[in-house]
């Protein structure tokens, strides 16, 4: 008797059919049926939308409808990400979007339809993206996260993906709660915060970007969703950056961390925002042809071409020092201000590819003839064995 | 002293060597193996080491065994008896009639030794030191003198020794020389003072062949190699360590492109198992051939990403070296503990696949063929090595490679395919019957072919659902799937009594040689068995069969709960009273002398007890 018949509640299933679901076609199909599990976005696309470079409009970079609450802050960051792709006309299927699991980690479903997704394990994320990585070098990683996932259950991986080096953007969706299970405390959470029931969180908060910083992340940044014009140009400047890019958003839930004595909140956020820069992302090699202010702008070179031009609010904020940037976090911190920005990047960074000296060829891409010694070797082998 | 019958045996005995760790003499005894090796006498010898740096015992056994059992014997002829801290125990396990070596330096009273075995006292500690004045120098050396002096009490030809020095510090002229002087010093000293050879002897033989000596986690690794496996990621456990360092060590000669001096691989040390297996999975997903290498505590950390890996369909290959468990349990201690925690690993209902070598070379050839299952089948594949294979020499058949072979990257559709009029891509579905769907690579296409992989249920498009129908639907096909590895795993091999037999027995991995030499010791006991050797699960058709072709099927493996045996039963729908558990679990090898006796035992309690009484 081979194998195991299969059980009897199986049995109800066979051969029934599973009804509109099982219908061909990736976003096109889907909302028949009496649950929605899914929502697809119709394909029409206004003739005179404009296009990039590469002949792609915006809807090129839209996923899914987001299932996401109402006035969520993460959905302006899904925004925020379609405009920086569709800004720098990258193909969209040369994107890997990989995510943890949480309410941030869904988000990758409402960008890049065309993009291979991967919503993997809670706080697993970076490990799942290193792996990718190593395996092509080519293309785009974008690692999007959440506070708990990278804060507290996946805070190891967080760390040891930004000390690694992997070339990535990695976005965490910061709101200081779990919003998927209703609301309690994450990690990032400040201390003396209240919750939407009242309850005063009484442990200490997890700064990411500080922790990024003294990991040695070669590219800091810290936003806010409801700041477009700050968010989208650092979300351009990550993905064009080599090494580990780090953005840490702060995303305020509309549903539990948007009250009085939250400072998670959009009030909270727009008063206490202490922004050190304006980011312009200049890519190609044209000369910068905006007017800026003696003195008033510090500009980055990136390995790729691309130039960041910072226009500083802070004059005196240096984003090529990282000690300063750790000092000035720290103080601003202790002011309860929330300091935004670009906070450090370093032009002469690097990757784990390069620490591990691999081959330029995307590692996915070799073949056995690439790959495997063949007999005459292992002939040496066995001789040298005996 | 004189023994009334001291043991007389040529090419058939057993070794000991009793020492601290630390020591530097696991090299000394490694190299006393190898020139036995070199008289064209198999030999098998065993690490038997503690989970610690320095200063507690450690024992190297070797087998001198020109009948070529490779299996632990059990018992000891001839102890070496380097460690005070195990005097005792040491030499309470002599065999009646063995040889007690000893470092005579300071004397011992006679309380501390047996009158039915020959004490052979050399005063090891004074010739090193009127020798050599440094202590390190010291220390290595009296090994080295201690070899001199077995090769004069077992009759070695100490040029073969000599040859072997010659090899491993070639280039190294004043190393090779000094070495070669200790080796004198000791075996002078012997032939001098004592009576040489003993009983036990080396004598030249012509029994060693082909074969080669090599290490099960070393093999497994250069089937990695072979095997086209690019990126490695692991997190530092006994005893697979030294599979991940081999791993590098290979591919640091063979897989550095001529050219460019470059890389064609990648390993990362992880920060932890999560860790480690995340990076498998996030390579394997995006079309690399990943592995990673752990024991019984790894796997325990790894079940969630390998439930992903089942569920949504990512290959991915495990390499567990077993230890005895549970919990850190005896971390270098041998066990084949792990089958059901691999078979079922995850919550959720979730069958994986296993693949179980008998050897190192069993385990290139299945760690190679592991990356062409894992990308066929889509799904995690365990190479369940355990550590009496992975870190034991272990004399083998030559390892064997085609150059004709192809990697199976399994159903891959391309941009090309995607581009063909009238294709259907869907993620999960099953456009053949054997339930496994088409998977492709991110990149590869810019309108077509992506898909969102989720640990979640979906459809057969990859479309997030909760509806009953469509996740049973999706289970289903994963039964399905299942079913189709059955063939495509390496089946069990059966070699069956030389008289017809109504009794069978069932093994598996690292049991292998101690199994083939019971039956000998069963016959000779008038017991006859038909063997099946289990090399994978799922189960081919032919375990079932083989069960229903015997009374009693004996079931021998390495753990307490009879692990195999319950996925034998639970799989197949076996009556358990068909299967007769062996199990050996106190984390030393199995024996042919315990199998023999578990199951003569058994045997010849059948003979008088009618069989419908034992079991009613």
């Amino acid at each position: 008797m081979p194998g195991l018949v299969p059980g009897i509640h199986a049995f109800l299933f066979l051969g029934q059919d599973v009804d509109g679901r099982d219908k061909p076609g990736h976003d096109e199909a889907g909302i028949a049926g009496a649950e929605m599990t899914y929502i697809a976005k119709p394909k029409f696309h206004h003739p005179g939308l404009p296009k990039n470079e590469l002949g792609y409009t915006h809807r090129d970079y839209e996923g899914k409808i987001s299932t996401l609450c109402a006035g969520c802050g993460h959905d302006s960051i899904t925004a925020a990400i379609i405009e920086a792709c569709y800004e720098l006309s990258i193909e969209p299927h040369r994107v890997a979007k990989i995510s943890g699991i949480g309410c941030s980690s869904k988000t990758p479903d409402y960008f890049l339809g065309n993009s291979h997704g991967f919503n993997s394990v809670h706080g697993r994320m970076p490990s799942v993206l290193t792996g990718a990585n190593l395996a092509n070098r080519d293309l785009i990683y974008l690692g999007v996260s959440g506070d708990g996932d990278s804060a507290s259950i996946g805070f190891g991986q967080f760390a040891h993906s930004i000390r690694r080096g992997v070339n990535m953007t990695y976005i965490v969706e910061n709101n200081g709660v779990y919003g998927l299970t209703k609301g309690q405390f994450s990690a990032t959470a400040d201390r003396g915060s209240k919750s939407k029931k009242g309850v005063m969180n009484t442990d200490n908060a997890i700064d990411l970007v500080a922790i990024a910083l003294q990991l040695g992340a070669s590219f800091v940044a810290r936003s806010f969703s409801g700041d477009k014009t700050q968010l989208v140009p650092l979300i351009s400047a990550a993905i064009r950056h080599k090494g580990a890019a780090f953005i840490d958003v702060i995303s305020p839930c509309i549903a539990f961390n948007n009250h009085a004595g939250s400072t998670k909140s959009f009030d909270y956020v727009r008063e206490h925002n202490e922004a050190v820069n304006r980011l312009d992302v200049i890519t190609g090699r044209e000369p910068i042809t905006v007017d800026y202010a003696p003195g008033s702008v510090q500009v980055v070179d990136q390995h790729d071409g691309t130039r960041l031009a910072l226009r500083k609010i802070d004059a005196d904020y240096d984003a090529n020092d990282r000690l300063a940037a750790m000092t000035f976090l720290q103080k601003h911190a202790a002011k309860g201000q929330v300091v935004t920005g670009l906070l450090y990047v370093d032009p002469d960074s690097d990757d784990l590819h390069s620490h591990l000296d691999t081959v330029e060829t995307p590692l996915n891409r070799l073949e056995a003839k690439d790959l495997c010694p063949g007999t005459s070797a292992l002939e040496k082998i066995n001789a040298s064995l005996r | 002293m004189s023994v009334q019958s001291p043991i007389s045996s040529v090419n058939d005995f057993v070794v000991r060597f009793a020492n601290v760790n630390g020591s530097g003499s696991a090299s000394a005894n490694e190299l006393f193996a190898r020139a036995i090796l070199r008289h064209g006498v198999p030999v098998s010898p065993r690490n038997i080491f503690p989970s610690n740096i320095q200063g507690l015992p450690t024992w190297y056994e070797v087998r001198v065994t020109e009948a070529g059992h490779l299996g632990a014997r059990g018992g000891v002829d001839l102890m070496v008896a380097m460690n005070p801290q195990t005097w005792d125990k040491d030499v309470a396990s002599i065999e009646t009639g063995g040889y007690l070596f000893y470092d005579s330096t300071k004397p011992l009273p006679s309380s501390k030794f047996r009158t039915d075995i020959t004490v052979i006292g050399v005063p090891l500690t004074a010739i090193t030191n009127s020798t050599y004045t440094d202590p390190r120098q010291r220390q290595l050396f009296k090994n080295i003198i201690y070899l001199g002096a077995l090769c004069a009490l077992l009759d070695m030809d100490p040029k073969l020794v000599e040859k072997l020095f010659g090899e491993q510090y070639k280039g190294k002229e004043k190393l090779l020389s000094s070495n070669v002087h200790a080796l004198h010093l000791g075996r002078d000293w012997a032939l001098q003072n004592l009576k040489c050879p003993l009983g036990l002897r080396v004598k030249k033989a012509d029994k060693v062949g082909e074969r080669i000596f090599i290490e099960g986690n070393s093999a497994a690794a250069l089937g990695a190699v072979y095997g086209g496996a690019t990126v490695c990621a692991w997190y530092p456990i006994t005893p697979s360590s030294s599979l991940a360092d081999a791993f590098g060590a290979h591919c640091k000669k063979l897989r550095h492109d001529p050219q460019t001096g470059k890389a064609k691989y990648a390993i990362v040390q992880g920060e932890d198992e999560l860790a480690s297996i995340g990076i498998v999975i996030g390579a394997s997903w995006n079309g690399a051939r990943a592995f990673t290498a752990t024991s019984g505590p790894g796997i325990s950390l790894m079940t969630e990403f390998i439930g992903l890996s089942y569920f949504a369909e990512i290959p991915a290959v495990i390499m567990n070296v077993q230890r005895a468990g549970p919990s850190t349990g005896m971390p270098t201690r041998t066990q084949q503990c792990d089958i059901i925690a691999c078979a079922y690993a995850s919550h959720g209902d979730t069958k994986h696949i296993l693949l179980f070598p008998e050897d190192p070379a069993e385990a290139f050839e299945f760690a190679a063929a592991s990356f062409d299952l894992a990308e066929r089948l889509q799904t995690t594949i365990f190479l369940m090595l355990d550590l009496d294979i992975g870190m034991n020499h272990r004399l083998c058949r030559p390892l064997k490679w085609d150059d004709g072979r192809q990697y199976d990257r399994g159903k891959v559709m391309t941009a090309e395919m995607l581009d063909e009029p009238g294709r259907d891509f869907g993620r999960y579905l099953d456009v053949d019957g054997d339930g496994i769907p088409f998977r492709t690579y991110p990149g590869t296409h810019p309108t077509k072919g992506s898909f969102f992989t989720r640990g979640t249920s979906r459809d057969r498009y990859a479309r997030y659902s909760e509806e009953g129908a469509v996740y049973a639907d999706n289970m289903q096909r994963l039964v399905r799937k299942f079913e189709t590895a059955q063939d495509m795993v390496p089946r069990p091999l059966q070699a069956n009594a030389a008289k017809p037999t109504k009794y069978g027995v069932i093994y598996f991995g690292s049991t292998s040689p101690a199994m083939d030499e019971a039956i000998g010791l069963l016959e000779a006991r008038g017991h006859q068995l038909d063997r099946l050797r289990i090399r994978a699960f799922p189960f081919h058709s032919s375990v079932a069969s083989f069960i229903a072709d015997h009374d009693f099927v004996y079931v021998v493996e390495q753990n307490r709960d009879a692990q195999l045996r319950q996925l034998i039963v639970n799989e197949n729908g076996i009556d358990p009273v068909r299967l007769v558990p062996i199990l050996h679990y106190d984390g030393t090898p199995i024996t042919a002398r315990f199998i023999a006796n578990s199951i003569g035992d058994h045997q010849d309690h059948l003979k008088v007890t009618p069989l419908r009484k034992a079991v009613s």
